[in-house]
């Protein structure tokens, strides 16, 4: 198949920096410091990753505590209520102290639990939300990771939440937790399947699966991102997009995991304190990452709407954040789903649907109807 | 009305039935003319999913509208609007008595919010005047008994006394809780 038919043809890329050699000034000024200007050496590739951490640990802090903040501040909007008012101007500070509370609450861990697996559980979400967000391009330099197969890295990555979910309902050996956890595992292995067509639709359409050159092959005006360029499948596979991401995320409507009404908090029933805290925290960053990756693959990541403005990390933020208040909207919208009216919505509406619109778009872009 | 006792010796087909035959698709017979568990094709695939996407779609507009119009937020933020402050008309404080400019409150001293009262929250203590008629002598009311039900005040029959909106009730001394509503004893 001829791919340069579909491949947006672009005059300016000469004048654009090849984004899997730019670097950024902070790692160039390191790598001088350690006089190794090219290449970098032990000590320079050392301090560049200790930053690297800190930098992801910091920014999915701050990200949980923004969208946590948000969320509280929204829905207390959409119930005509004002959200937080107290702690720091407009509430700002209402996370902080939710963690600080959290921090010093007593860890307790029932009796009957399996100590290696219970503790074990909490940590594992955010690794996996750490291992997403180096392969997210942030902006033509800022990225960790540029792997060649990155969308399958991260399609592979994304299922370790729910292992997180399923080991800690596991081990904390109580009737709600185990149930919350398997109704997790369900939900995962049924939305995946989705999410992965919806992935490869866009594989489909780009020819790569190094998430660089997907936003690269997206360049130029807000037309030549995936979900206007393939006319309807593009949309289609957006909105199936933000379904199943929202099933993957475990979030109303499709939180079931949870269901406090049925399963007293679900997955999380014995979990206190910190342990618990970092399963709110995971929630936050997954939420992020979820939206991050929708703006990638179908928004054009981080280019900007029209040429003529510059492109960069704002854009990203940008979509992404416009994502995650879908993401809001919906949960302060809509009644959760039965689990099994979440099942069939799956295998006998979107799965089927999805197989069909990516035959879809194989056809428009087999006979080069793309814009 | 028939008691669970009276059916010990009745045949269970005799029994008068108090709920419906049938419970639901739970026999084969009653699944195969049950029509609501096998909606058709059309009715599955098409209909409901069309019907679900636009009131989805509502709901979403609904909450938007919400969003946007920020003068629909209930929220009072109440030490700061303490002066402007108004509560609901159903709003329930305290039980008080309305007093009229002479300062003559409506009680005939008739005992029936009393009775009314499930707590004994309130005892009237009726009294003598010179016409040698039952008045009021003293209304007390135990505010640390009352539950706010409301019941008394459905019960008189004069209005005499009403819920009222005061909310600030916090009392380091419980003595204070019970008082008197009345503002003189008896009336010509
Ligand atoms: S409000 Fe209820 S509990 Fe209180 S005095 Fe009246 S009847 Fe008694
Ligand atoms: S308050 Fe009303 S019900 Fe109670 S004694 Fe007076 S008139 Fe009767």
């Amino acid at each position: 198949m001829d791919t340069s038919t579909h491949q947006p043809v672009q005059q300016s890329v000469a004048e654009r920096l090849d984004p899997h050699t730019a670097t950024t000034p902070l790692g160039d000024w390191v790598r001088e410091l350690c006089d190794a200007p090219d290449g970098g050496n032990l000590l320079s590739m050392t301090i560049n990753v200790i930053i690297i951490i800190i930098a992801i640990c910091a920014f999915s802090s701050l990200t949980a505590m923004v969208l946590v903040w948000m969320e509280r501040k929204l829905a207390g909007r959409f119930q005509r209520r004002l959200g937080p008012t107290r702690t720091g101007p407009f509430g700002l500070l209402q996370t902080a102290a939710d963690g600080l509370k959290l921090f010093l609450k007593e860890g307790f861990r029932p009796n009957a639990s399996d100590p290696f697996t219970y503790y074990l559980a909490p940590l594992l979400p955010l690794t996996g939300a750490f291992m997403v967000l180096a392969v997210i391009p942030f902006g033509p330099s800022m990225w960790i990771a540029d792997p060649e197969l990155g969308l399958i890295f991260i399609s592979a990555i994304a299922g370790l939440g729910v292992l997180a979910l399923l080991i800690g309902s596991w081990g904390s050996n109580n009737k709600y937790s185990l149930m919350g956890g398997l109704r997790a595992g369900a939900q995962a292995i049924s939305y995946e399947v989705s999410l992965i067509l919806c992935f490869l639709l866009i594989v489909l359409a780009s020819g790569e699966t190094n998430l660089l050159n997907i936003v690269e092959g997206q360049q130029g005006n807000f037309w030549n991102w995936w979900i206007i360029k393939l006319p309807g499948a593009g949309f289609i596979a957006f909105i199936f997009f933000i379904i199943t991401s929202t099933a993957e995320l475990n979030r109303t409507p499709f939180d079931t995991t949870e269901a406090e009404s049925e399963l007293t908090g679900g997955f999380h029933t014995e979990y206190s304190g910190i342990a618990f805290s970092m399963f709110f925290l995971a929630e936050y960053v997954h939420m992020f990452i979820a939206a991050a990756i929708g703006a990638t693959l179908f928004l054009g990541g981080y280019n900007a709407p029209f040429e003529f403005l510059p492109d960069g990390w704002w854009w990203l933020m940008a979509k992404s954040y416009a994502i995650i208040f879908l993401y809001i909207w919906f949960r302060w919208t809509f009644p959760r789903l039965r689990i099994d009216q979440l099942m069939a919505l799956e295998w006998k509406f979107l799965l089927p649907l999805s197989l069909i619109n990516l035959v879809f778009a194989g056809i428009l872009i087999a006979m080069g109807w793309i814009l | 009305m028939t008691t669970p006792d009276q059916h010990q010796d009745t045949p269970p087909q005799n029994r008068p039935q108090s709920r419906p035959q049938n419970m639901g698709a739970f026999t084969p017979e009653a699944q195969a003319e049950d029509t609501c568990t096998k909606p058709s094709f059309y009715a599955y695939f098409i209909k409901r999913p069309i019907v679900g996407a636009f009131s989805l779609l509502t709901g979403m507009g609904i909450t938007l509208k919400t969003l946007c119009n920020v003068t629909s937020t209930v929220t009072q933020e109440y030490p700061e609007n303490r002066d402007t402050l108004t509560m609901p008309p159903a709003f329930r404080g305290q039980v008080i008595m309305p007093h009229d400019e002479e300062g003559e409150h409506k009680c005939t001293a008739c005992t029936l919010c009393e009775k009314a009262c499930p707590n004994g929250t309130i005892s009237v203590l009726p009294m003598k005047n010179i016409a040698n008629k039952k008045v009021l002598g003293k209304y007390i009311y135990r505010f640390d008994q009352c539950t706010l039900c409301s019941l008394c005040v459905e019960a008189c029959p004069f209005d005499a006394i009403r819920m009222g909106n005061d909310f600030e009730h916090a009392t380091v001394d419980k003595d204070s809780l019970v008082m008197v509503l009345n503002e003189k004893e008896g009336r010509l």
